[in-house]
């Protein structure tokens, strides 16, 4: 072949990629920027606790998200799954404790049987959906939209309506371990493990080449049922985590909780690097997207109290997300261009 | 001379560290055919690209038809006839034939509603003008890939072209579809005046088909002139710059030994009609035959992806029940596929990657963790093995040139090791003297005790590595011909006649 010498095998690699850098690089400009203009205020340790609580409400459902698209499919019934795991959870406690705590069984059993609870109920969700994708292969964008009504609607058939209050979990949501937020811990856990499956083990690779291109994955000899199937079932034990968290947090469960946590954790896993087809998408980009999405909500809501105390901050939450979205949507086309 | 329709002087190109081209220049004289050849990885695919203003040169000027050209977008090529026909057809799979030819004009003519009517005269007019006769209703993803080509020169000439550039074209094309479309484009030329550059591995075809050659080796220019001052030896060494020879397989098979693979009566949809044959350890057998003839459906079907209605298949003397390919990669069997955009290779992932992707379960360590050490390894070994040009396997397939890509879904497959390797069309858009190189491999892995069956449209490579060739025709093996007894002429016959 060629008698010239072999071309030199030098590292292209960096430790992120060029959008993980950007993303990095506005991540700590939206802290930075709220830091100077609200002095004394954002930038406090309460603030930053009070942030590290919050964050995993959503943050770790974002997650299952991530998991879903980087098959090239989505998963729309998270925030029903987490309710249903919540009230079952939070029943669970009740039913063995009593509301007040005095019940027949001890908590020190009461509270794993009520989390094993909850994280079983995902389990069954995340089955049922990886089932209807993969063996009767509805499209997951239509399969988990169906299944999200149901859950959610088992959810009102078992409370019958109303939350059900138990304040049994709140050493989770509001306790710390060493001065640092437990719920933030279990936020950091699950970012590890994430980094482990989908990194480290041959499932975690499938995942990606699967969501690359379903045919080639086929040829390739690569299980795709039972790779949608544990995909699916690995969203629902995560979603169910964060119905443990919904119910810790918020000392209650109930049916409706969370509503704008699934096109949030959408937006978070497209700021994030995840690809609608699927195939890419890193654990890093995510974390990067939960954080900007905090900072940017806690600091607006600061910044719109003192300016003007009035409901528009909700509004203005909102829109600020999907300005941030879009601009890094068209930030991202003008680089692709140059590149050329 | 006064007959250029283009001229580019001192062309270089780099990407993220490699050197594309550097300094090539090239002339394309109005109405006449001329093909660019090179090894792969030579850059011809990217000073494609650069003419069509796809990407932007590093350096050199651009003159075309007395115009130099500073910067150039794909629009401004458009413009003055440049038209390319890229390897995936850049068609729609979805829409229909007619709307595939037509639409881009109702778009351009700034319509906001489209008339149907309008849509389908105009592309009846454009495959008239070529004069094929293609159904204009049927969606373009169901049409043959021959079919498809036909569709984007018509659509090339709707739109004035005065330069056709078709990266590859014959390499999915069986003799006589070569044979159809070259007709078509002589018409185009005599009667319309219209430029072809063609890029081709196919060697003979090149001396038979181009008045103007121009040879590229590592992104420079070899040589450029008329198509009498070459011949095969020329042009291989121009290439290669040294020259090859190819001997036969010789293999002797051990009639003691039980056959690795038996195939008895075997019917299978959608068209299989009792197939025979057995394939020793050590063989490398040839499958050929027309399109249609049932040789793909045949390894589909010992792959396990077609349904099998009776007949037995017996691997290792144990008979075997294929209801899945999963099946058949239990059973040691591995499957080169004939389309490696689609089915071979995960394009936007990393070449290491997809290197890895059968064999990944046995790259494990502690934990059952995949160990990126074991990963790497066997990554470097098999890029260092099937000498792919690449900078860093870490960068994605796409950025490999096509005969690398191939390279790659053979790595894929050789990493697993299996007992029985079916390659369709193993050296599809490989350069000759790569291709010889991946014979002598295939012959060493036979030599190892592997048994290959190769299915190909190239019969002087079947003469090369086969020691028997098995002929099909309408889903059945017709003749056993034993490779020692035969000659590339003997075989084209056969295959022709009905
Ligand atoms: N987008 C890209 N990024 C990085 N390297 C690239 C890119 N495109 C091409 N290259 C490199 O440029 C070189 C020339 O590639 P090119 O595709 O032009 O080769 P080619 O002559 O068409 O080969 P083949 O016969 O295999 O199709 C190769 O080394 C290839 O890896
Ligand atoms: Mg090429």
């Amino acid at each position: 072949m060629d008698q010239t010498a072999p071309p030199k095998r030098m590292s292209l690699r960096l430790p992120f990629d060029f959008y993980t850098l950007r993303l990095f690089i506005i991540t700590l400009a939206i802290f930075i920027a709220f830091s100077v203009l609200l002095p004394g205020k954002f930038l406090t340790v309460l603030n930053m606790k009070s942030m590290a609580v919050q964050l995993p409400e959503f943050g770790i459902l974002a997650f299952a998200i991530m998991i879903t698209m980087l098959t090239g499919g989505i998963d729309l019934s998270i925030v029903g799954t987490a309710n249903l795991s919540a009230i079952v959870a939070a029943m669970i406690l009740t039913g063995l404790t009593g509301a007040d705590g005095t019940g027949g069984v001890p908590l020190a059993a009461a509270i794993p049987l009520s989390m094993l609870g909850a994280l079983l109920v995902g389990s069954i969700c995340g089955l049922f959906n990886g089932f209807l994708v993969s063996r009767i292969g509805i499209t997951p964008i239509l399969a988990t939209l169906g299944t999200g009504a149901i859950y959610t609607g088992l959810s009102f058939v078992l409370t019958g309506g109303p939350a059900i209050t138990t304040t049994q979990l709140a050493f989770i949501g509001n306790g710390s371990l060493l001065g640092v937020p437990i719920p933030i811990i279990i936020f950091f856990v699950v970012v590890i493990i994430s980094v482990v499956i989908l990194n480290r083990t041959v499932f975690g690779f499938n995942v990606y080449m699967l969501g690359t291109n379903p045919k080639a994955a086929l040829f390739s000899g690569i299980n795709s049922d039972r790779v949608l199937l544990g995909t699916y079932w690995l969203a629902g034990v995560i979603a169910g985590l964060a119905g443990i968290i919904f119910l810790a947090r918020t000392n209650s469960a109930k049916p409706d909780f969370g509503s704008s946590f699934i096109l949030l954790t959408v937006l978070i896993a497209i700021l994030g690097g995840v690809s609608y087809t699927g195939g890419f998408g890193t654990v890093v980009g995510l974390v990067l997207a939960v954080l900007s999405i905090q900072f940017l909500s806690t600091g607006l809501n600061m910044l719109m109290l003192e300016l003007f105390p009035s409901s528009a901050a909700i509004f203005f939450r909102q829109f600020a997300w999907g300005g941030l979205l879009l601009g890094v949507m068209v930030l991202n086309y003008y680089t692709e261009k140059r590149k050329r | 001379m006064t007959n250029a329709f283009l001229r580019l002087t001192g062309i270089s190109k780099s990407f993220a560290g490699v050197q594309a081209l550097r300094d090539v220049d090239l002339t394309i004289e109005r109405g006449r055919v001329h093909c660019l050849v090179g090894e792969n990885g030579s850059g011809k695919s990217t000073l494609i690209k650069i003419i069509a203003g796809v990407y932007q040169r590093d350096t050199g000027e651009y003159v075309i038809d007395g115009k130099n050209l500073a910067r150039l977008q794909p629009i401004d090529a458009i413009r003055e006839g440049v038209q390319v026909i890229y390897q995936d057809f850049s068609l729609f799979p979805n829409l229909t034939v007619a709307e595939n030819i037509a639409l881009n004009e109702e778009v351009a003519e700034g319509r906001r509603w489209v008339n149907w009517q309008q849509v389908r005269n105009v592309a009846a007019d454009a495959l008239a003008q070529i004069e094929v006769n293609i159904p204009l209703d049927v969606t373009v993803g169901e049409v043959s890939v021959a079919n498809k080509q036909l569709i984007a020169v018509a659509k090339a000439m709707r739109q004035n072209a005065r330069l056709i550039i078709m990266d590859e074209p014959t390499t999915a094309l069986t003799e006589r579809e070569i044979r159809a479309l070259f007709s078509v484009l002589r018409k185009l030329q005599e009667r319309d005046g219209v430029a072809f550059l063609f890029v081709s591995h196919k060697l003979d075809e090149v001396l038979s088909i181009s008045e103007k050659i121009i040879v590229i080796r590592n992104g420079k220019t070899v040589s450029e002139g008329e198509r009498d001052e070459y011949d095969r030896a020329r042009l291989v060494y121009d290439m290669t710059g040294h020259s090859i020879t190819e001997k036969s397989y010789d293999f002797e098979p051990d009639l003691s030994q039980p056959p690795l693979l038996k195939v008895e009566n075997l019917n299978a949809e959608p068209m299989l009609n009792d197939i025979n044959f057995e394939l020793r350890a050590g063989e490398i057998v040839g499958v050929t035959g027309l399109l249609g003839s049932g040789r793909t459906e045949l390894a589909l079907a010992l792959y396990g992806m077609q349904p099998i209605k009776s007949g037995r298949i017996t691997i290792d003397q144990k008979p075997v029940d294929l209801r899945s390919n999963r099946d058949a990669i239990a059973h040691g069997i591995g499957y080169v596929p004939e389309d490696r955009l689609s089915e071979g290779l995960f394009l936007e992932q990393s070449i290491a990657k997809n290197v890895v992707v059968r064999t990944i379960e046995s790259l494990r360590g502690s934990l059952g963790l995949t160990d990126p050490a074991k990963i790497s390894g066997q990554v470097s070994q098999w890029v260092d093995a099937l000498r792919i040009k690449t900078a860093d396997p870490a960068l994605p397939v796409n950025t490999l040139s096509g005969g690398n890509q191939q390279r790659v879904v053979l790595a894929k497959w050789l990493a697993s090791n299996p007992k029985v390797m079916i390659l369709n069309g193993p050296t599809v858009g490989v350069d000759v003297g790569s291709k010889e190189e991946l014979h002598n491999l295939m012959k060493k892995l036979a030599g190892e005790g592997m048994g290959l069956l190769v299915i190909s449209d190239d019969i002087p490579e079947l003469l090369g590595t086969c020691n028997r060739i098995l002929l099909m025709r309408n889903g059945t093996i017709v003749e056993e011909i034993n490779t020692k007894e035969t000659n590339e002429n003997k075989i084209s016959s056969k295959l022709i006649e009905d």
